[in-house]
């Protein structure tokens, strides 16, 4: 479980994150919702570990992960940034690879050689292993950063809109493939999202953030309900439901 | 395989050129002494200048992110010189690895003032920070040239700013041996400056201590640099033309290229002061004259090839 106690981050004037509280189930897909600039993505570096906080505790399974080394916290969470930049001409393994890199430090064993091989294969890139990065699509690349993350092998992945520039197919195959890691290999996953439905489609739990708080967190269910996400975006919406699950549609 | 084979085959070849080229012949009488006060001295100046600044150029571009980057960009020798120029003037009994040192660390101060604005600088157009970085280092330059002219150096730094090798004899340029050295530190940590070129964030979530590695790979780049430039004097765009070749045909996996990297740097310097020496028979060229002219013509080329993702 991520556990965070009244994260607080202002730089100068600006607060950027206020008075954060959240319980993160281990497990399931968490997605986290709010409007541009409410402070997603800052949280997500927060809870990685990566952006120190002004106030606050973050704990991951019990630990701070500001206090952990930094391979240490490499073994325990993974985060994949926004639309990484990919300056580095390397192939589809060797960038895979490098998500190996806080479990052997530059020296890879087989163990990770297998790892390596798992993640392209979960992420249908097997074909593609010996490719250039800037050969491939926007929706492979990403693919291709998502399998690093996950060769990672940690218990704790954070994705920061992973769907950004994917069509609908991969957009869902990659969902897909995130939720069958949490079902079936108990990863806990926690992901920024911009499409309301695809936090409803696919999250377990939604964490609902505006003007740099917590709005609401909870069972996807009870967040996303026309109050809430009225409050959340300043939008009507009408809330349908659609195979046991919610549809959410823009008044 | 194959690959080193044709590469060993090529280096021997222009060292066997470079051995044999010259103003006296070899054959005259005291071949050997001349092999061993001259040739080979400049022989593997050439060649151990080339691999360094190739080196450098790598590891400045992956810690910028940005491939049209390399240290005579980013105003790191002119700093060096300015320091250079401070030592004559100061302490001109100085021995050569003090000098050394004071270069070294002009050129840290150098870079680290290129860092701090580059930081400004947007990273959408990859065009911006060279041309950037060329200001700066002519802002450095213009500097370096009115300390020069009004304490009267002006004949040191045309020295330094032109990179040449006739000069060089034996227990004049032993001090590029320590690039061996630093390659070898540099190859050790080859994954780490590849992780470097994925950005700040990115290093850091893979567990990379990003300060303090780009820390390293700044002061490997500047010590490069500095012995470059007290031993044979300035080598625009070899920092440039080496890893970018290099780049365009076997990626980045730095723990694959780096020797390839290094052998590009060499080879190239060693062919430009071939050249210089044969073009004007008896007479020289300087090499950095040799691989502006050649380099120039890549740099547009790669200008021209790759605007969007450079």
């Amino acid at each position: 479980m991520i556990e965070t106690a009244h994260l607080d981050l202002h730089i100068g004037d600006t607060q950027i994150l206020n008075d954060i509280s959240l319980r993160i189930e281990p497990g399931v897909i968490t997605g986290l919702i709010g409007p541009n600039g409410a402070g997603k993505s800052t949280l997500l570096h927060c809870l990685a570990g990566l952006t120190p906080v002004t106030g606050g505790t973050v704990r991951i399974d019990g630990q701070d992960p500001f206090s952990a080394d930094d391979t240490a916290r490499a073994r325990m969470v993974a985060l994949l940034q926004q639309s990484p930049a990919i300056v580095s001409r390397l192939r589809v393994h060797e960038l895979v690879a490098f998500g190996r890199w806080p479990h052997h430090q530059g020296r890879p064993g087989p163990d990770d050689a297998r790892h390596v091989d798992e993640a392209l294969e979960a992420f249908d890139l097997t074909a593609l292993a010996d490719r250039p990065l800037e050969t491939l699509s926007g929706g492979q690349r990403q693919r291709a950063f998502v399998a690093m993350t996950y060769a990672q092998d940690t218990p704790w992945i954070l994705l920061d809109e992973p769907l950004n520039a994917l069509d609908p197919r991969h957009a869902r195959n990659l969902m897909a493939r995130l939720d069958g890691l949490a079902r079936t290999r108990g990863r806990s996953i926690v992901i920024v999202v911009h499409d309301i439905n695809a936090a409803a489609r696919w999250a377990d739990r939604i964490v609902a953030m505006k003007d740099s708080r917590v709005l609401a967190q909870g069972p996807t269910q009870q967040v996303l309900t026309p109050a809430t996400l009225l409050d959340c975006f300043d939008t009507p919406f009408d809330t349908i439901p659609h195979k046991g699950r919610t549809l959410v549609v823009a008044q | 395989m194959r690959l080193w084979l044709i590469c060993g085959v090529a280096l021997a070849g222009l060292c066997l050129a470079s051995l044999g080229l010259g103003a006296a012949s070899l054959f005259d009488g005291d071949g050997g002494w001349l092999l061993v006060v001259s040739r080979i001295p400049r022989t593997a100046a050439a060649l151990l200048a080339g691999a360094g600044l190739a080196l450098a150029g790598v590891v400045v571009q992956q810690v910028v992110q940005n491939r049209l980057v390399e240290p005579a960009l980013t105003g790191t020798p002119e700093a060096a010189m300015l320091g250079l120029l401070a030592v004559t003037l100061i302490a001109p009994g100085l021995a050569v690895a003090g000098k050394m040192l004071i270069a070294a660390v002009c050129a840290l101060i150098g870079m680290a003032g290129f860092l701090a604005l580059a930081r400004r600088v947007p990273p959408q157009d990859p065009m911006l920070l060279p041309i950037v970085g060329l200001i700066y280092g002519g802002i450095l330059g213009a500097m370096t040239v009115y300390v020069a002219w009004t304490a009267d150096l002006m004949q040191f730094l045309g020295i330094w700013q032109m990179g040449e090798f006739s000069a060089v004899t034996q227990g004049r340029y032993e001090w590029l041996w320590v690039i061996a050295a630093l390659a070898l530190g540099l190859y050790r940590i080859a994954d780490r400056i590849t992780i470097l070129g994925l950005g700040r964030t990115q290093a850091r979530a893979l567990g990379l201590n990003y300060g303090q590695t780009r820390m390293l790979g700044l002061v490997i780049v500047a010590t490069l640099t500095a012995l470059v430039l007290v031993t044979v004097g300035n080598f625009p765009f070899v920092g440039l033309v080496a890893p970018n070749l290099v780049s365009r045909w076997r990626g980045d996996n730095l723990r694959a290229n780096l020797p390839l990297i290094a052998f590009g740097g060499a080879v190239l310097v060693l062919s430009a002061d071939i050249i210089g020496r044969l073009v004007v028979h008896p007479f020289e060229i300087p090499a950095a004259t040799v691989i502006a002219v050649f380099g120039a013509a890549v740099f547009l080329w790669l200008l021209h090839a790759a605007p969007r993702r450079a």
